[in-house]
């Protein structure tokens, strides 16, 4: 697993409006910029939010990411619940889910 | 001059970009509690406000991670979010690059510190502004302390961090007001997000608030990862706000918020 090279590609498309372009201009050409496990580039290009969540991306990272890809609050905490129950528990990280899948903390 | 104010407040991003899902009679009081503390801190006259934040990756990532890192800028721009996402509008927040210089040098006289010419302010700053200094009229400080990162620094250093700061602030003929950003118990971005510890956020408050040093340095990473969430390590935040003004705490605000995340929090700290 690479998740530096993930949150790299998290970080920079968080910051670098040129990263948020080739996004939508060249995502492979983008991606091919970062020593990704085929996992990790499968879940970027499918924005599969919850499946990036479970390999361990930091919050701090991720939440920015869903917002650009136009994810409300709600869905974002909904897409990351979502990937625990199809993929299981965090695999790497700081951000291993505390609470139980049917439970809502915030009401959302 | 010295050190003027010193306080400690919540920095999460639902505070101004999901009001709209927080008990609205909740949002408001910490909101008017906000402003209040806006009002002593305008009351302190002060030349510039420091801002010890947490690091969130807006300006530093593990390819070269500071754990203590100041600004040294005439001027830094943000929010680096989208702004309709925090509810905070992108602007320009004046800096004294030559006031961080001379703070910087005496800090480093006991902490190791990064600097930095370039800074976009992430909710961390932006948040606590919002509701302080809210027509960007007072030189901002930025310091973040790396709480996202492990390895972090110890508790001890981030109470080093203080100690230094207070010397160095005392040192400059500037009037600095202090402020310390941070969640206590939180688990903020997280399918847990909105989970708060409020007996350990009580807890802690007590210890701050008597200035207990080595009831604020006993907390361990492992115990608090367990109890408060990886957002419990910013109370390294809190910890060097509490080393640099030497003083006791006054809580004026403290109520879990879920919407926003974290137990909101108000609280200042006289000097001595």
């Amino acid at each position: 697993m690479s998740l530096y090279q993930m949150q790299k590609f998290l970080f920079d498309i968080n910051r670098d409006p040129g990263v948020q372009r080739q996004y939508h201009a060249d995502l492979a050409g983008l991606l091919n910029r970062y020593d990704l496990s085929a996992e990790e580039r499968d879940a970027i290009a499918k924005g599969d939010i919850g499946l990036i969540y479970v390999l361990g991306a930091n919050g701090q990272l991720l939440m920015h990411y869903a917002a650009f890809l136009g994810l409300p609050w709600a869905g974002y905490i909904a897409a990351m619940r979502a990937g625990v129950a199809k993929y299981g528990p965090v695999r790497a990280g700081l951000y291993h889910m505390t609470t139980g899948l049917n439970e809502s903390v915030a009401g959302v | 001059m010295s050190l003027v104010f010193a306080g400690i407040a919540s920095h999460a991003p639902g505070i101004t970009g999901r009001v709209d899902m927080a008990d609205p009679i909740a949002a408001q009081e910490f909101h008017r509690a906000y402003r209040a503390m806006a009002e002593r801190l305008e009351a302190a006259r002060p030349d510039a406000l420091m801002v010890v934040a947490a690091e969130h990756f807006a300006n530093f990532f593990m390819n070269n991670m500071p754990s203590f890192a100041v600004g040294m800028a005439e001027r830094y721009e943000g929010p680096i979010e989208d702004p309709e996402w925090l509810g905070i509008a992108r602007t320009t927040i004046p800096g004294n690059s030559a006031l961080s210089r001379r703070l910087i040098i005496d800090m480093m006289q006991s902490v190791d510190l990064a600097y930095a010419e370039e800074w976009k302010f992430d909710h961390g700053i932006m948040v606590p502004l919002h509701f302080l200094t809210p027509r960007y009229d007072v030189p901002v400080i930025p310091l973040n302390i790396n709480c996202q990162g492990p390895p972090l620094a110890p508790l001890h250093r981030a109470w080093a961090l203080g100690e230094a700061l207070r010397r160095a602030a005392d040192s400059v003929s500037e009037r600095i007001a202090l402020v310390g950003t941070g969640g206590i118990s939180h688990w903020p971005a997280t399918p847990d997000s909105g989970k708060i510890n409020e007996a350990w956020d009580r807890e802690f408050l007590e210890r701050w608030q008597a200035n207990d040093k080595r009831a604020l340095l006993s907390y361990t990473d492992e115990a608090t990862y367990r109890d408060a969430g990886q957002g419990g390590f910013e109370i390294r935040t809190f910890i060097t706000v509490a080393a640099a003004a030497k003083g006791r705490g006054a809580l004026h605000h403290y109520r879990a918020i879920p919407a926003f995340a974290v137990g909101c929090t108000i609280a200042d700290m006289s000097i001595h």
